[in-house]
C-alpha cells in the first residue's frame, strides 16, 4: 500500500471495481476454469472418497451392532441351556434321592423283620426256659411243702403221721 | 496507511479508500486485461482452488474409519450439503449432489480466503457471483423443461388460488423467476464488498490516534461477524441452488 499511495502512479477505485465491464471477460473465464477444476477433483476424487468413507463407517458400525446382538442372543441361549441343566440335574438328584431312599427303605425293612422274627424266637425260648424254671420251682416247693407237713404232723400228732395223706392234703391244697 | 508521506497526509488526513481492495490488476506487469490476463483474481481463484483441495482430498488421504481432524472437518462439510440436498430436491436430486457441493465448497473457501489481511476477495465481484448465479438459473431452467416439458410452466400457475387471480399470479410468478438470479447474485456479492468495504473504513480511522481504539476494536467485531457472514452466505446461496433445482424437478405448487 505504502509504495502504491506514494507517487503518481497511484491507482484509487474510481467508483465501484465490481461496475468496470473491461475487467468481466477475465474475471469470467478464470472463474469458469476454477470451477471445471474444482467440479472435477471433487466429482471425481473427493466425493467417492468420503462416500466410501462413509459408507464403510456405517458398514463397520452395523456390523458391530449385528455382532452384538449375536452375541446377546447366544448368551440368552447359553443361559436356557444352563437353566435347563439346572432343573434337569435337579430333577436327576430327586430320583436318586428317591432311589437310594426306597433302597434303604427296602433294607431297613427286611433288617426289620429279621429282627422281630429274631427277637419272637428268642422270646419264644425265654418263656420255654421261664416255665420250666416254673415248673420245677412249683415241684420244688410241692416238696418242701410235703416235707414240712410230715415234720409238722410227726412233731404235732406223732400217732397220725401218715406220709401218704399228708401228701394229698398237701397237693390239694397247693392246687386250692 | 501509516507510512504515508508528510505530503499526502496533509493533503488528506484521513486516505480512506476501501474499494482498493477490489480493484483488479495484472499481476506481472502491463494494465491491459484481456481474457487470459494473469490477475490478482485469478492468483485468489487458484488458491481458493488449492485450499478446496487441501481440505477435501488432501484431508481425506487417510481415509480412516475413525477421522482425523481434517477428514472430520471434510465429512461434516459433506453430509451437511448431503443432507441439505436430500432435504429440499428429494432423492432424485442427489444426482446433482456433486454439482452443488462444487458450488458450496467453492463459496465457502473464496469467501473464507478473501478475509485473510490484504487478500482479494473474489466473491465480491458482480461478475463472479452473476456467473454463477446464471449458471444455476440457466442449468434449473434447462432441467426444468427437460424434466417436464411443457408441465414445467405450471410453476407459474398458481393452482391453488382463485382462477380470477391466476393471471396475476402467473405475471408475479415470471417476475420473480427471473428476478432470481439478479438477488442470488448481489445477494452474496454485496454482503462480501459491503463487509470488507467497512473494514477498511475502520481500518482509515485507524490512524488518527485518539479514535484508533475504538476503531481496532471495530475492525475486531465487524471480522467476527464477517467471519459468521461468509459461510452464512455460502450457505445460503447453496440453499436457494437447491430450492430453485426442487422447482425444477417437482415444478407442482
Amino acid at each position: 500500500m505504502a509504495t502504491e499511495t506514494n507517487g503518481a502512479a497511484t491507482e484509487h477505485a474510481q467508483g465501484m471495481p465490481q461496475l468496470d465491464f473491461s475487467t468481466f471477460p477475465n474475471q469470467i473465464f478464470w472463474l469458469l476454469v476454477t470451477l471445471v477444476v474444482i467440479y472435477f477433483v471433487m466429482s471425481r476424487v473427493a466425493l467417492p472418497r468420503i462416500a466410501s468413507v462413509l459408507a464403510e463407517r456405517h458398514g463397520a458400525i452395523q456390523g458391530d451392532l449385528d455382532k452384538a446382538e449375536q452375541m446377546k442372543a447366544k448368551a440368552v441361549e447359553a443361559e436356557a441351556a444352563y437353566n435347563k441343566a439346572l432343573v434337569d440335574a435337579r430333577a436327576e438328584a430327586q430320583a436318586i434321592v428317591e432311589a437310594t431312599r426306597a433302597e434303604i427303605q427296602k433294607d431297613v425293612d427286611v433288617a426289620m423283620a429279621k429282627a422281630d422274627a429274631e427277637i419272637a424266637a428268642k422270646s419264644a425260648e425265654s418263656e420255654a426256659a421261664i416255665k420250666e424254671i416254673r415248673d420245677s420251682a412249683m415241684s420244688a416247693i410241692e416238696e418242701v411243702a410235703n416235707d414240712t407237713a410230715e415234720a409238722i404232723v410227726a412233731k404235732v400228732m406223732p400217732a397220725a403221721a401218715d406220709k401218704a395223706a399228708v401228701k394229698a392234703a398237701v397237693s390239694a391244697r397247693l392246687k386250692g | 496507511m501509516a507510512i504515508e508521506s508528510d505530503a499526502v497526509e496533509q493533503e488528506l488526513e484521513l486516505a480512506i479508500h476501501p474499494m482498493d481492495q477490489f480493484l483488479v490488476k495484472p499481476l506481472f506487469g502491463g494494465s491491459d486485461i484481456g481474457m487470459f490476463t494473469i490477475t490478482n483474481a485469478t492468483l485468489w481463484l487458484g488458491i481458493t482452488v488449492l485450499c478446496a483441495i487441501a481440505l477435501m482430498v488432501l484431508g481425506t488421504r487417510g481415509r480412516a474409519i475413525v477421522p482425523s481432524r481434517s477428514q472430520s472437518i471434510a465429512e461434516v462439510i459433506y453430509v451437511f450439503i448431503y443432507k441439505m440436498v436430500e432435504d429440499i430436491t428429494g432423492k432424485d436430486g442427489l444426482k446433482y449432489f456433486p454439482y452443488i457441493f462444487s458450488l458450496f465448497i467453492f463459496i465457502l473457501v473464496a469467501n473464507v480466503v478473501g478475509l485473510l489481511p490484504a487478500s482479494f476477495t473474489t466473491t465480491s465481484h458482480i461478475a463472479v457471483t452473476a456467473t454463477l448465479a446464471l449458471i444455476v438459473f440457466v442449468a434449473v431452467t434447462v432441467l426444468g423443461f427437460v424434466k417436464n416439458g411443457a408441465s414445467f410452466l405450471s410453476l407459474f400457475w398458481v393452482s391453488a388460488a382463485p382462477l380470477a387471480l391466476r393471471p396475476i399470479l402467473a405475471l408475479i410468478e415470471v417476475i420473480s423467476y427471473f428476478v432470481r438470479p439478479v438477488s442470488h447474485s448481489i445477494r452474496l456479492a454485496g454482503n462480501m464488498m459491503a463487509g470488507h468495504a467497512v473494514i477498511k473504513v475502520f481500518a482509515g480511522f485507524a490512524v488518527v490516534t485518539f479514535i484508533s481504539p475504538a476503531a481496532i476494536g471495530a475492525i475486531v467485531a465487524i471480522y467476527a461477524l464477517e467471519t459468521l457472514v461468509v459461510c452464512i452466505q455460502a450457505y445460503v446461496f447453496t440453499i436457494l441452488t437447491c430450492v430453485y433445482l426442487k422447482d425444477a424437478l417437482h415444478p407442482s405448487h
